[in-house]
Parts: C-alpha cells; sequence; structure tokens
C-alpha cells in the first residue's frame, strides 16, 4: 500500500506557486509600492555610483551654484534636477545620500527590535510563570512612555556619557534609541503565538522524546510564530525611518556630516519662507513616499498572510 | 406515505470556483424525504454530506454555488429564491441543527430570549404565548425546572443540556423539515444516546421530517427510516436502514460497513479499503470508486453509473445492473 | 492490587496509586478581593494498574474521566501529584537524569489530531528522525534517511514521501507518520491517545490494522486510551473504566464485554448505538457526568446509578478483586448488582 502523492517541488518553486505570490501579482497596489520601494533602496544604496554629484565632498561644490531652483523651474539648469541649498549642494544627490542613511538605521533599529522582541516573547511565552509575568510588566512600562521620549532620553544619556567619540557612537546610540520602544510589540505577538503552539501535540512529542526546552523553542516553535513577525517588521521600517526623521529634525539624530532626510528637512526649513522651498519639500517628499511604500507593502503582506481572509 | 415528497433534491450540482479552476463538490445528487420521515446522509470527510445540508438550507459559503440541478421543498422551488425569501423559509418551514452547540446558540442572549425570538419571527403569537410555548419546548426536551432555566444563559448549561436547547429552537417555529448536521458528534457516548433518542422522539411527534447528515452509522441505525451513502459528492447507495447495513449493494458501503468495529462480531483484522477518497481536484472518470474497488471492471472506468435498482436499495454500481 | 504475574515475569508497566491534582485557582488577586477559595480538579485519583509485556490495555471512559492525563503521567508530560509509575519493575522517580533520558527511548506516544501533531513547517524526514538524532542512535546522514525510509515502510508509506511536508498528507497518513515517529527509537511501550478518535471510518480500520500488526512484530505493549468501546474492544487484551479520575472497573477484554458488572460500564455499554439493529434490551441512560471540581461524596458515579444507597453516597468504594475482575462498586460487593 504506497501513497501516489507527487514528488515534492524546490522551496522556490513552492513559492511561485502559492497564494501570496499570487495575491501580490494580482495587487496592483502591492506591485506598485513594490516597486517604487525598490527604488528607492537601490537608488539609496548605491547612491555613491549613482548620484549625479557628491554633496559632501566639498571641493566639489560650486558656491555660485547656490539656491538654484529645480531644472523645470526659471532660473534652474539640468544639472541639477532638484536644485541646490545655500551651500551649492545638488538637492537630488543629497536625497539620495540621506535617503541612504535613513534606511540604514531604520533596517538596524528593526533587525536589533526583532532579534530581542522575538526573544523575549518566546521565552515568555514557552516559560511561563514569574517570567512570562515580570517580562509583560516591562513591556507595559515600555508602552506608557512615549518613544520619542525615549529616544531622546538615550540620546541624552550617550552624549553625556560620550562627549567625544560622537560620530561613531552616535548611530549606536540613535538605533538603540528607536530599537528600544520598539521590540514590545514582538514580544507581545510571538509571546500569544507561543502559548498556542506550546500546547499543540508536535511539542509534546517532541518533550516526550527528551528533547531539550531551548531546542523545542527555537527548532519547532519559532519557525512557527514568525509569520506575524514579518508584517510588524515590514511596517516598523517605515516607523523607524520617520522616527529617526524626527529626531535629525530635531537636531539628536546623526551628526551633521552625515545628514539622513531628516536633517535635510531641518536645514532646509530655513529656507521655506524666502522661497527656496525646494531644499526641504524634495526630501520632506522622499520620506513619505519611502514610509508611504514600505507602509503599503506591510499592509498587502499582512492580509496575504492572514488564512482567513483567502 | 403521502405521494408527494416534502423534500426533493434533483441533480444537485454544488461548485467551487477556485483560481486553480472550478471544483465540483456535488455532482447530480437526486434524493427525496417524505412527510414525517427520517432520511440519515452519510459519509467520510470530503464526502459533500455537509454541502447537501448547507445547500438545501441556502446557506452556501461564498464563492460555493449552486450550479445546477433543483431543490424543491412541498413541490416549489427553494434553490432559486431571493434572500429574503429564503430567510423566512429558514426557521419556519426548515429548522436546523448544527454540530456545535456552543457556538449555536448566542451566549449574550438567555435562552428564553432566543427561543421567543424565533417563535415570534414565524409565527402570530403575543410575547407571554410565546414564552409559554418556550417553557413547553425546553419541558418536552427534557430540561428539568424549565420554568427557571428559561431564563438562564447558555454558558450555565452543560454540553448534552445545551443541544437539547438547540433542538427546542429548531422545532420552535414547528418546521416541516429539520436538516440535523452532525448534531452528537461533539457529545460523549451517554449523552449521544439520549440526544438521539430525543430527537427522533420529538421529530416524530411534531410530525417533522429530518434529514440527519453525520459519518457515525451507529447514529443513522438508530434513528434513520432510510439512509443515503454519499461517496466524493454523489450518491453512491439509497435504500431503507435495514437493507443498507445489513445487505449493500454498493462496494463502497460495502467496505464501509465492513470496516466499522462491531461489538458483536470479533474479528482479527477490520476489513478495510485500500486508499483514500479522491481530493475533489482529482475524481476519476467513470465511477469515482473505481481506483479502490475490488470489483472494477471496464466500464466503471469509462462510464458514471447512476443510482440503479438493486433489490431492496438503489446502488450507483454496474455491478448491480442485470445483464 | 497488581495483576498475577504470568510466567513471563513482572509486568512491564505498574502504576500505583497515581494521582494528578491541578490547581485551578482564580489568580492570588481574584481570590483575596472575591475572597474566592481555592479551587482544584483531581484529574486522576489514585489510579493503580499493570500491564504485561505485548499486551494492550485499553482506558475508557467519557470526556473529564482522566483518561489522557494517565496517559500524560505515564509518559512524563506530568508529574504526579502523588503514587508512582514503575517501567520493567524500576520506579521512574528512583531514576537519574540520565536513565531518565535512557528509559524515554524505551516508550513513545501517539497522539489524537493528526493535524497537530507534526510541525507544519518540518519535513518529514526531520521529524521522524528526531528521535533518531536526539538519542544518537544513527549519526551518519545516510544512514538515518535509510532508516526513516524503513521506519516510513512500515506503516505503508514511501520512502519517498520523507521530503514531504505534513500538509500533503491526508489525516490518515498523518497519523501514521506519527506511529513511524514513534517507532524510530524501537520502543517497547507505546502510549496511544485516541489515536483514531478524529479520523473517517475507513481510515481508522487502515491505522488500527496497522497498529496490531505492528505489535504482533515487534511485540509491542500498548495503553489505548479511547471513548469508543467498539474499537477497544478490537484492540484490547484488557479493559480499565474510569470516571472522574477513578478506575471503577477492570478486567479482561472478554469478562467485561459478556458481563459488565460495574453499573457505569452497563450504561457506557447500553449506550452505543445499535448498528446491527438487534433490538437488545437497553436501560435508558440518565444524566450527565458531574462538574469535576464539585465531585459527588462518596462514589462519584452514585448521583446516576440506579443502584444506589446511603453507603454509596458516604463512603468511596476501593478497587477490589472480585471474581476475576476489579471493580470499585459497593452493589457489587454486597451482591446487590
Amino acid at each position: 500500500m504506497t501513497t501516489a502523492t507527487p514528488p515534492a517541488p524546490g522551496p522556490l518553486r513552492r513559492f511561485f506557486d502559492g497564494d501570496v505570490w499570487f495575491s501580490f501579482t494580482s495587487s496592483p497596489v502591492a506591485m506598485g509600492a513594490a516597486a517604487v520601494a525598490f527604488l528607492c533602496v537601490f537608488g539609496a544604496l548605491f547612491a555613491p555610483w549613482i548620484a549625479p554629484h557628491n554633496p559632501f565632498d566639498l571641493a566639489s561644490l560650486e558656491l555660485s551654484d547656490a539656491r538654484t531652483p529645480p531644472a523645470w523651474n526659471e532660473g534652474g539648469s539640468a544639472k541639477y534636477l532638484l536644485g541646490t541649498d545655500d551651500q551649492g549642494r545638488d538637492v537630488l544627490s543629497a536625497i539620495m545620500y540621506g535617503a541612504r542613511v535613513s534606511l540604514l538605521v531604520g533596517f538596524a533599529s528593526v533587525v536589533m527590535s526583532v532579534l530581542v522582541g522575538v526573544s523575549l516573547g518566546l521565552l515568555s511565552g514557552f516559560v511561563g510563570g514569574k517570567t512570562d509575568a515580570f517580562i509583560m510588566r516591562v513591556c507595559d512600562v515600555m508602552l506608557s512612555f512615549p518613544s520619542i521620549l525615549i529616544a531622546l532620553l538615550i540620546d541624552g544619556v550617550g552624549r553625556a556619557m560620550f562627549p567625544d567619540a560622537h560620530d561613531t557612537l552616535a548611530f549606536a546610540v540613535l538605533v538603540l534609541a528607536i530599537a528600544l520602544p520598539g521590540w514590545v510589540q514582538y514580544a507581545r505577538t510571538v509571546r500569544g503565538s507561543t502559548l498556542v503552539e506550546r500546547n499543540k501535540e508536535y511539542v509534546q512529542a517532541a518533550r516526550v522524546t527528551g528533547v531539550a526546552p531551548l531546542r523545542i523553542m527555537s527548532r519547532h516553535v519559532l519557525p512557527n510564530v514568525l509569520g506575524p513577525v514579518l508584517v510588524l517588521a515590514t511596517i516598523q521600517v517605515a516607523t523607524a525611518i520617520l522616527t529617526e526623521a524626527t529626531l535629525s529634525f530635531l537636531g539628536v539624530g546623526v551628526p551633521p556630516t552625515q545628514p539622513s532626510l531628516g536633517t535635510l528637512i531641518r536645514v532646509g526649513n530655513d529656507f521655506l519662507f524666502s522661497g527656496e522651498t525646494w531644499i526641504t519639500i524634495y526630501p520632506g517628499l522622499a520620506l513619505v513616499l519611502i514610509a508611504l511604500s514600505v507602509n503599503l507593502l506591510g499592509d498587502w503582506l499582512r492580509d496575504a498572510l492572514n488564512p482567513r481572509l483567502r | 406515505m403521502d405521494a408527494t415528497p416534502l423534500l426533493e433534491v434533483r441533480n444537485l450540482r454544488v461548485e467551487f470556483p477556485s483560481r486553480r479552476g472550478t471544483l465540483l463538490a456535488l455532482d447530480d445528487v437526486s434524493f427525496s424525504i417524505a412527510p414525517g420521515e427520517i432520511l440519515g446522509v452519510v459519509g467520510e470527510s470530503g464526502a459533500g454530506k455537509s454541502l447537501t445540508g448547507s445547500a438545501i438550507i441556502g446557506l452556501l459559503e461564498p464563492p460555493g454555488r449552486i450550479a445546477g440541478g433543483q431543490v424543491l421543498l412541498a413541490g416549489q422551488r427553494i434553490d432559486n429564491l431571493p434572500y429574503e425569501a429564503m430567510r423566512k423559509i429558514r426557521g419556519r418551514q426548515i429548522g436546523a441543527i448544527f454540530q456545535d452547540p456552543l457556538t449555536s446558540l448566542n451566549p449574550l442572549y438567555t435562552v428564553g430570549r432566543q427561543l421567543v425570538e424565533t417563535i415570534r419571527t414565524h409565527l402570530p403569537v403575543s410575547e407571554s404565548e410565546a414564552r409559554q410555548r418556550a417553557i413547553r419546548l425546553l419541558q418536552e426536551t427534557g430540561i428539568p425546572a424549565a420554568e427557571a432555566r428559561i431564563d438562564h444563559y447558555p454558558h450555565q448549561f452543560s454540553g448534552g443540556m445545551r443541544q437539547r436547547v438547540v433542538i427546542a429552537l429548531a422545532l420552535a417555529a414547528e418546521p416541516k423539515l429539520i436538516v440535523a448536521d452532525e448534531p452528537t458528534t461533539a457529545l460523549d457516548v451517554s449523552i449521544q444516546a439520549q440526544i438521539i433518542s430525543l430527537l427522533r422522539r420529538l421529530c416524530r411527534e411534531h410530525g417533522a421530517a429530518v434529514m440527519l447528515v453525520t459519518h457515525d452509522m451507529g447514529v443513522i441505525a438508530e434513528t434513520c427510516d432510510r439512509v443515503a451513502v454519499m461517496y466524493a459528492g454523489r450518491v453512491a447507495e439509497i435504500g431503507p436502514v435495514a437493507d443498507v447495513i445489513h445487505r449493500p449493494s454498493h462496494p463502497y458501503t460495502v467496505g464501509l460497513m465492513g470496516s466499522i468495529p462491531s461489538m458483536d462480531i470479533e474479528r482479527e483484522r477490520l476489513m478495510q479499503i485500500d486508499g483514500a477518497m479522491p481530493r475533489l481536484n482529482a475524481i476519476p472518470k467513470g465511477c469515482a470508486f473505481n481506483p479502490r474497488c475490488p470489483n472494477v471492471f471496464d466500464r466503471c472506468r469509462s462510464e458514471r453509473p447512476d443510482l440503479i435498482d438493486a433489490g431492496a436499495t438503489r446502488a450507483a454500481c454496474w455491478q448491480v445492473e442485470p445483464r | 492490587m497488581t495483576a498475577p504475574a504470568d510466567s513471563a515475569g513482572a509486568p512491564l508497566v505498574q502504576v500505583d496509586d497515581l494521582a494528578k491534582i491541578f490547581d485551578v485557582s482564580a489568580p492570588w488577586l481574584n481570590r483575596v478581593i472575591d475572597r474566592k477559595p481555592r479551587q482544584f480538579v483531581h484529574a486522576v485519583d489514585g489510579v493503580s494498574f499493570s500491564i504485561r509485556k505485548g499486551r494492550t490495555l485499553a482506558l475508557v471512559g467519557e470526556s473529564g474521566c482522566g483518561k489522557s492525563t494517565v496517559a500524560r503521567l505515564l509518559v512524563g508530560l506530568y508529574a504526579p501529584t502523588r503514587g508512582s509509575v514503575s517501567f520493567d519493575g524500576v520506579d521512574v522517580r528512583s531514576l537519574d537524569p540520565v536513565q531518565l533520558r535512557t528509559l524515554r527511548r524505551r516508550m513513545q506516544m501517539i497522539f489524537q489530531d493528526p493535524f497537530a501533531s507534526l510541525n507544519p513547517r518540518w519535513k518529514v524526514l526531520d521529524i521522524v528522525a528526531e528521535p533518531i538524532r536526539e538519542h544518537g542512535l544513527v549519526t551518519d546522514a545516510d544512514e538515518q534517511r535509510a532508516k526513516v525510509g524503513e521506519l516510513l515502510a512500515s506503516v505503508g508509506l514511501a520512502a519517498a514521501d520523507a521530503d514531504k511536508f505534513p500538509h500533503q498528507f491526508s489525516g490518515g497518513q498523518r497519523q501514521r507518520i506519527s506511529i513511524a515517529r514513534a517507532l524510530a527509537t524501537q520502543p517497547e511501550f507505546l502510549v496511544c491517545d485516541e489515536p483514531t478518535s478524529a479520523l473517517d471510518v475507513s481510515v481508522q480500520a487502515q491505522v488500527l490494522n496497522i497498529m496490531k500488526d505492528l505489535q504482533r512484530q515487534r511485540g509491542l505493549t500498548y495503553l489505548f486510551i479511547s471513548h469508543n468501546l467498539a474499537v477497544v474492544r478490537h484492540v484490547s487484551d484488557e479493559v480499565g473504566v474510569m470516571y472522574l479520575g477513578r478506575l471503577v472497573e477492570l478486567a479482561d477484554k472478554a469478562d467485561l464485554f459478556a458481563q459488565p458488572r460495574h453499573p457505569y460500564t452497563r450504561m457506557l455499554l447500553d449506550a452505543i448505538p445499535d448498528i446491527r439493529m438487534s433490538g437488545r434490551q437497553r436501560t435508558p441512560v440518565q444524566g450527565e457526568v458531574p462538574n469535576p471540581l464539585q465531585p459527588p461524596t462518596g462514589c462519584a458515579f452514585h448521583p446516576r446509578c440506579p443502584l444506589a444507597n446511603a453507603r454509596c453516597s458516604a463512603e468511596r468504594p476501593v478497587l477490589k478483586a472480585f471474581q476475576g475482575i476489579q471493580i470499585a462498586c459497593h452493589a457489587v460487593e454486597e451482591g446487590r448488582a
């Protein structure tokens, strides 16, 4: 008595045959958002090679070109597509370099949040008891503080502790500041899923076999609770980028030598009333575009992975 | 028995359009139920028995839809009625009992309120008259201290009691037909026995016909007058209960009866039917059972048999045809 | 209260006065504010039995009787509140962690739900090989694969199925994969918790046949939990009937079904739908299983028992030997049944 099930396809084939890919190709919004996000990420990552100018190479700046409006306005030139700021830096290039910094900080903080949050959530759900209660209370406390305030606090502490070693540490502190309020949602979600999976028979079968609890947590339960984490992480990238932009706008984010989109917006803010609006508007638009496309992707992913909506 | 059947299902087809093509879940299903009769619809998972019940009540989950055939209640077609008309029929003419008593009752309203609401929706009686009826119904279903318990909430009843309330609810508007989908599967064995005898007795008393959908042949043997055996969305055999159980003609029915462990005969091995019921997207050509049938011959693989007279029962099997 | 040891030696599994009490009290704060007392459920309340090698003991009863809890106590998923479990003559409590680990190889469990018993993200190969890898029985990857292939073949599946995922299989096939996994360490004792309750009747027949074949081929000992008396009759050698955490009757299969003595056993047998429609005489079933938080005093069954008297509501009957079986019933002892 042998089975007649067809041979198993490889993982790539399974993905492209699956419901998730089908849902992607049938949603113009998802595909559009993915295209935009991809373009932004690509442009940002390869900025040093594809940006028309290097706005941070002081030698290449020409002060005479300062305050040039965007190419389609009167007085603009094709050399500086989106115009220049008060020091002659090309706005388009500045956006690309700035996006690079923003995205780097955004991704790094999300990765950190996920690592901390998923581990704590898994531990909390699996072990239960006092550990669970403690971790959940910590989550509750963290949620009662606005994340910007926590970020400001950590940043302030960081500056006070290391007033000299500013630049490299500034990034680390910034990433930490954004990641710290962020891990809570992962912990809660993963804890909920862990509680469900822990009672399933395949976990009990592993316990009967004598598998150690740590191994059960990491090899059995973890792969089954990661689904919602992916959705959250995608959306949180957008939030992280915006938080970083806010902090940089407030002046407590990235160091001024490596401006992010937020820094650019702040710098350009001073020129709003003198009519040189492009210096702040285009970085602002770029920020909105990135956040929007990532959010839309996250939305689509959540619906695609939700078994009930299929 | 009346000449006009109460419920008549003719060549019913139910489809599920999906992105991988259209799946045919019910294929040319026909049977009838006489007034006051209890018909059992038995089959394994995936045979389509619950789907038949849903299609008749008009509660098919979209994208499922009736793609062909007719359902007639007392001579009138009900499968093509608009939503409002069907809603009036549900409850008044057809009552329903589902498997899980926990989700069949609204946990936020008392049992009495749900009963009274059902009664007053379908029958022109006053509030107090409806309440009296409700109390009587609860007493009939064997709930002790009905006058007090009518104001209790569903969570205050045990599983078996809740199912009794569900039966009372189904009978509240005096329907002519009750569709019961696995009413005892979620209950303990001793409660199961109580519920099926209650169902049988009450339906006889109220003159309601019953379509009892279940996978449990024992329940069928205890309650039903006739039984239809379903396989892969089709009716394999139909006939009086004693004949289908003791003298089945269709090889699937024979295998099914043989694989049930018996309380009387002791065997070393249970009869087993090799293989499994085909999935909806892989139903074989000809007779759906042919890959697993011990007596298969050529005709079975190419032509699909209709229900053919086989003595006391009718079976969809070419063997049965007189040559 | 052990079954007489036959010439094959001591029983393989021996359970004495096993009990498990769950604390289901409301959280401390709620208890203080609402002044609620602590609440306990005696899921298993003093159960004793033994199983000889190569035999099958079935534990039967309705929901809440504690049979699943007994199964989990036996394999170590729960720690007993009281009582002892002995395997091959050795009390499990006296073992150190290393010995306990070796013991885990010798007993395994098969669960009820075929859909939750297998990790949906793992390949069948990894699922079945896990016990082998965990205990280091076979270290070479190719040999592991070969062993898994053998195990799959022994339950009627193909070796090529090892590269597939659980969702590609039906319920019956998944249950067979569970059995293959349970056999990976060549255990002597298998605890089966309602292994066929979630399966269709014809699939159940396939799985039960496989289990009986394997028992014969490998000399396995089974503890078979079920609520279905017909299935129990087919697979077991001895049957224990449980009610609200206690064993009320324990007898050889033939004795139990030919002449059930305990009123609850009789009630259970009477409640089985009569598929042969033989028109046999049946006593109507009364009442429902009581709330385990408030068990009746004395004999747990007395509120539903047609033979209950004053003694039954005051004094709890003890499982005793009686005419070749074991039974816990005052009425039977006193000759009233």
